[in-house]
This record gives C-alpha cells, sequence and structure tokens, in this order.
C-alpha cells in the first residue's frame, strides 16, 4: 500500500511520533483518572441509592447503569481498536498499532462485564441465569472475538508483524459484528415468543436517565485513561534506547 | 493470471492425490460426529430430525475446521509459500485458487454424501435440496472465511487451536442462516429469504477474504 | 435517598445480592484493569531506568 497522497492535518502526523504521544498523553492521563473516578463514583451512587426504582423491575433495574455503558464500550472499543489498526496499516504508524493493542484487555473486561451483569440482571427479570436471547448472545460473540484478538496478539513474538495481523484480524471482526449481530437477533426472534430488551424503554424520568449518562461518561473516560497508559507503556518498551526518553523526567527523576 | 491460478489448483490437487488421508479424513470425521450424536442424545426420530438441520451443519463446519490448518501451511514449511508470493501475481488470486482446492476436497464430498447424512438423523426427505443448496453455498463461504484465520496462524506455533478460535465468531452467521434455511424446508416454508443471504454472505466472503490473507501472508 | 434505611439499602427489596454483586464486579475488574496498566508502565519504566544505569 502506497502512502497516501491528500494531505492530513499536521497533528495527525504528530500523534504518531512516540515522542510526542508520550508527553501529549501524559498531560492528559491524570485529567481522565479524576474525571473517570469522579463521573463513576457520581453515577454509581446516584443510580444506587437516589434513582427511582422502576415500577416493573423493581430494584433490580439498577443493574442497568453498570451493564448498559459496558455492553456500549465493548462495541465501540471494537470499533476504535479497528480503527487505530486501520490507521496503523494504511500510514504505517507504530503509535496506531500500540493504542489498538492498548484497546484489547479493556474491551474484553467490559465485554464480561456486559455478559455477567446481563445474567445477573436476567435471574430476577426473567428468571434464569442464562437465556439464548439476541443481545446477550451476540455479546458472548463478541467476547469471542476479543478473545482471538487477544490469542493472536500474544502468540506472535515479533510485535511489528502481531500489530499488524491484529489490525486485519480486528478490521475483519468489525466488519462481521453488524453481520453477527442482525443474524443472532433474527434467530433470536424466530425461537423466542416474547421479546426481552435489557435496557429500560427509552422514555425515562430525568433522575433515572442522568445517572446513566453519567456512567456512560465515565466509562468513557476511564477508557482513555487505561489506552493511554498501556500505549505509553509500550512507548517506553519499544523507544529504550531513545535520547529524548532517557533525559526524561520520568526516567532521570528530575 | 488464469493459467497461473489454474497450476496451483492443479498442483495443489496433485499433491492432495498422492495423500488421500488428506481428503478422507474430513469426510470420516463429518460422518463421525454425526454418528456420535444420536449415541449421545437420543436415537428417537421425533427428536433427531427437529435437530437434524443444525447437527448436519455444525458438524460441516467442524470438519471444515479440521482441514483448514494445512491450507498453507504445508506451502510455508518448506518455502515454498514465499516463492509463490513474490511471484508477479497478485497474492489474492493465490489465496482464491488455494481457497478452491481446499474447497473440492473438504465442501464437496459433504455436499455429495449429505442425502446419506440426511436419512441417518431423520431429516425429512422434502429438506434434502435445500440442505444440499445450502451447504453448496455455505461451505465455499467456511473455506473463504477460514483462509482469513489461517493465514493470520501461518508460522505460529499452536496455531490449529487458534485458528478454531479466530474463525468460529465469523462463522456464527453462517451457521446460524444454513441450518435455519434447512429447518425451514423441514416444515415446508419458503427458503428464498435464507438462499438470498447466504449467496450474500457468500460474495461479501469472496470479497474480503483474497484481501484479507492475501495481507496476512505477507506478514 | 430512595431507601429509607441503611438496611434497606443494602437489601433492596431482595434484588440486593444481584445489585451489589454486579457494580462489584465493574468496580472490581476496572480496578484491576488500571492497576495493571500502572504495573505495565512502572515495569517499563524500571526496564530504562537500569539501561540508563548501566550505560552511564
Amino acid at each position: 500500500m502506497t502512502e497516501s497522497s491528500w494531505r492530513m492535518p499536521r497533528w495527525f502526523h504528530q500523534m504518531g511520533s512516540p515522542k510526542w504521544f508520550y508527553g501529549f498523553a501524559g498531560i492528559l492521563q491524570p485529567w481522565f483518572a479524576i474525571a473517570a473516578l469522579g463521573l463513576l463514583t457520581w453515577g454509581a451512587l446516584w443510580g444506587l441509592a437516589f434513582a427511582p426504582a422502576d415500577y416493573q423491575q423493581g430494584n433490580s433495574f439498577r443493574i442497568m447503569y453498570v451493564h448498559v455503558p459496558a455492553a456500549i464500550l465493548s462495541q465501540s472499543i471494537f470499533l476504535g481498536m479497528a480503527v487505530a489498526g486501520a490507521v496503523g496499516l494504511v500510514w504505517k504508524m507504530k503509535v496506531a498499532f500500540m493504542v489498538a493493542r492498548s484497546c484489547i484487555a479493556i474491551g474484553a473486561t467490559f465485554t464480561a462485564i456486559a455478559l455477567v451483569t446481563g445474567a445477573i440482571w436476567g435471574k430476577p427479570t426473567w428468571g434464569a441465569y442464562w437465556v439464548w436471547d439476541a443481545r446477550l448472545t451476540s455479546t458472548l460473540v463478541l467476547f469471542f472475538l476479543y478473545a482471538g484478538i487477544m490469542a493472536l496478539n500474544q502468540a506472535i513474538s515479533e510485535r511489528h508483524i502481531a500489530g499488524k495481523a491484529t489490525a486485519i484480524l480486528a478490521i475483519v471482526g468489525t466488519i462481521n459484528i453488524p453481520i453477527i449481530k442482525y443474524s443472532v437477533e433474527w434467530w433470536n426472534t424466530l425461537h423466542q415468543s416474547s421479546s426481552f430488551t435489557l435496557t429500560a424503554k427509552p422514555s425515562m424520568p430525568a433522575e433515572m436517565y442522568l445517572p446513566l449518562l453519567l456512567t456512560v461518561l465515565g466509562s468513557y473516560c476511564f477508557f482513555a485513561l487505561v489506552v493511554l497508559m498501556r500505549t505509553r507503556s509500550q512507548i517506553v518498551q519499544s523507544q529504550s534506547g531513545a535520547s529524548w526518553l532517557m533525559q526524561h523526567r520520568d526516567i532521570t527523576g528530575a | 493470471m488464469i493459467r497461473f491460478m489454474w497450476a496451483i489448483v492443479r498442483r495443489d490437487l496433485l499433491l492432495v492425490a498422492r495423500q488421500p488421508a488428506e481428503m478422507i479424513n474430513p469426510l470420516v470425521f463429518f460422518l463421525l460426529v454425526i454418528a456420535l450424536f444420536p449415541l449421545g442424545v437420543s436415537p428417537e426420530a421425533a427428536l433427531l430430525s427437529q435437530t437434524a438441520a443444525g447437527v448436519i451443519w455444525v458438524a460441516a463446519m467442524l470438519a471444515t475446521l479440521l482441514s483448514l490448518e494445512l491450507l498453507f501451511k504445508l506451502d510455508h514449511d518448506d518455502g515454498s509459500l514465499e516463492q509463490l508470493l513474490l511471484a508477479p501475481y497478485p497474492s489474492w488470486s493465490l489465496v482464491l485458487a488455494k481457497v478452491f482446492v481446499h474447497w473440492l476436497v473438504s465442501g464437496l464430498p459433504l455436499i455429495l454424501i449429505s442425502p446419506l447424512i440426511a436419512t441417518m438423523l431423520f431429516l425429512p426427505s422434502q429438506a434434502v435440496p435445500t440442505l444440499m443448496l445450502s451447504l453448496l453455498i455455505g461451505t465455499p463461504t467456511l473455506s473463504l472465511l477460514g483462509a482469513i484465520g489461517a493465514a493470520l496462524v501461518t508460522g505460529v506455533r499452536g496455531g490449529g487451536m487458534l485458528l478454531t478460535l479466530l474463525i468460529l465468531p465469523l462463522y456464527v452467521p453462517v451457521i446460524i442462516f444454513g441450518a435455519s434455511s434447512v429447518a425451514a424446508a423441514a416444515q415446508g416454508m419458503a427458503i428464498d429469504g435464507y438462499m438470498a443471504l447466504l449467496a450474500a454472505m457468500f460474495v461479501f466472503a469472496l470479497m474480503i477474504t483474497p484481501w484479507a490473507a492475501g495481507s496476512a501472508l505477507k506478514l | 435517598m430512595y431507601f429509607e434505611s441503611l438496611d434497606a439499602l443494602l437489601n433492596m427489596a431482595g434484588h440486593g445480592p444481584y445489585v451489589w454483586s454486579c457494580y462489584g464486579l465493574f468496580f472490581a475488574l476496572l480496578g484491576l484493569n488500571v492497576w495493571h496498566a500502572k504495573r505495565q508502565q512502572l515495569k517499563a519504566l524500571k526496564q530504562v531506568k537500569a539501561l540508563v544505569r548501566r550505560n552511564s
């Protein structure tokens, strides 16, 4: 693949420089940490103790405040990972591959959380821990996709090749996700007599809806925090001999 | 380029002919899984005929998976894969040729033997044409998607298990619609929608596989 | 607060174990992630520091 002929803005290529990224990410890191902690705590407390109970589901609906962010993040992280991989492949940016790699663990975590909280929520709502409902089943398949990418990344020892292989798999997986979702939903309606949805009805009063907004935003901030941290670690590992790093504040302690 | 692809097809078929085990194994595996299912569950005709569509499709998928690892491995091990990639032809043509051979060797026998399997699992005979048609469109799709995984794990230790893990999520839609089409036919319902979707998935796999597998092979 | 007492908050009319286990899992796994990321960061920095010491 040849280098792109139309020009990308300067900041785009700047981000590809490990030294620049390390510095910029380092500045952002503490802010995302504070934002994540604040938003998540506030949202969780509000959802747990202050929001009114759902008249149909009772108090178990409060699980929504952690289940929904996890589900949303599990999918958007996969997409982000594929985009980062694509950027790495097209513009041959090593930093992009590092960002993609940083997404794997946290994405799989959110998927697992979505699965388990979905199952636990199912017990008081439907009477069973697991049902082959469309959303849970699609999330299960998504988890397998993450597991595959994680395994592939660890199996290839050469970092640069691992980055490219993971990017290809992530892109193929992303293209397949809508197809998988569609087929599982279709299969589900074929076999289920009633249709269950795990998310609460959209016409929720504000006191119910706002904590959700907080936990979703907080989760995104947390994701950003972890990705920045992990990408910076990879930069340090891959640039160990570089002079800019060896003279950096974090190393010399100055 | 067609001559190049044809040369690869002939060469791979010749290699398979020298080791017929490679061709027999997936078939025997397929039959074994089908035979084990009633043994493990129940020989009751009513139960078997209900699940036959899904069981046959899952067994076909497993049989395809079994032979996928070898798709590129043998050529990679003796270095000929690198040489082939250096040829002045796009890598996707190499991928297509090899996938075609793989399907001939693993998918086609399954299709041909499926009426026999249908009888063993008490699938209503009116569903058999649909079964064969769905396998005809579906098994090439499975071979294509599997090639992406096989290309990614070429040269990686323990590739077989990893390959399975990588591809199974991609197989989910094909299994769902393949099995559902046969189940619908067994109940006498229309299958046009299913076939259209299966065909669409095949075309889609045909479009992305050669690119993805070709790029992966060059890594 | 929606609940009359701390006890009611923990119990949630019988749904308590479900809700609390979910929140616990959520924060536990996220905490694990950030802890692991931090550990990775410290390990990487330590390696470079050792390299600097060896070269100086």
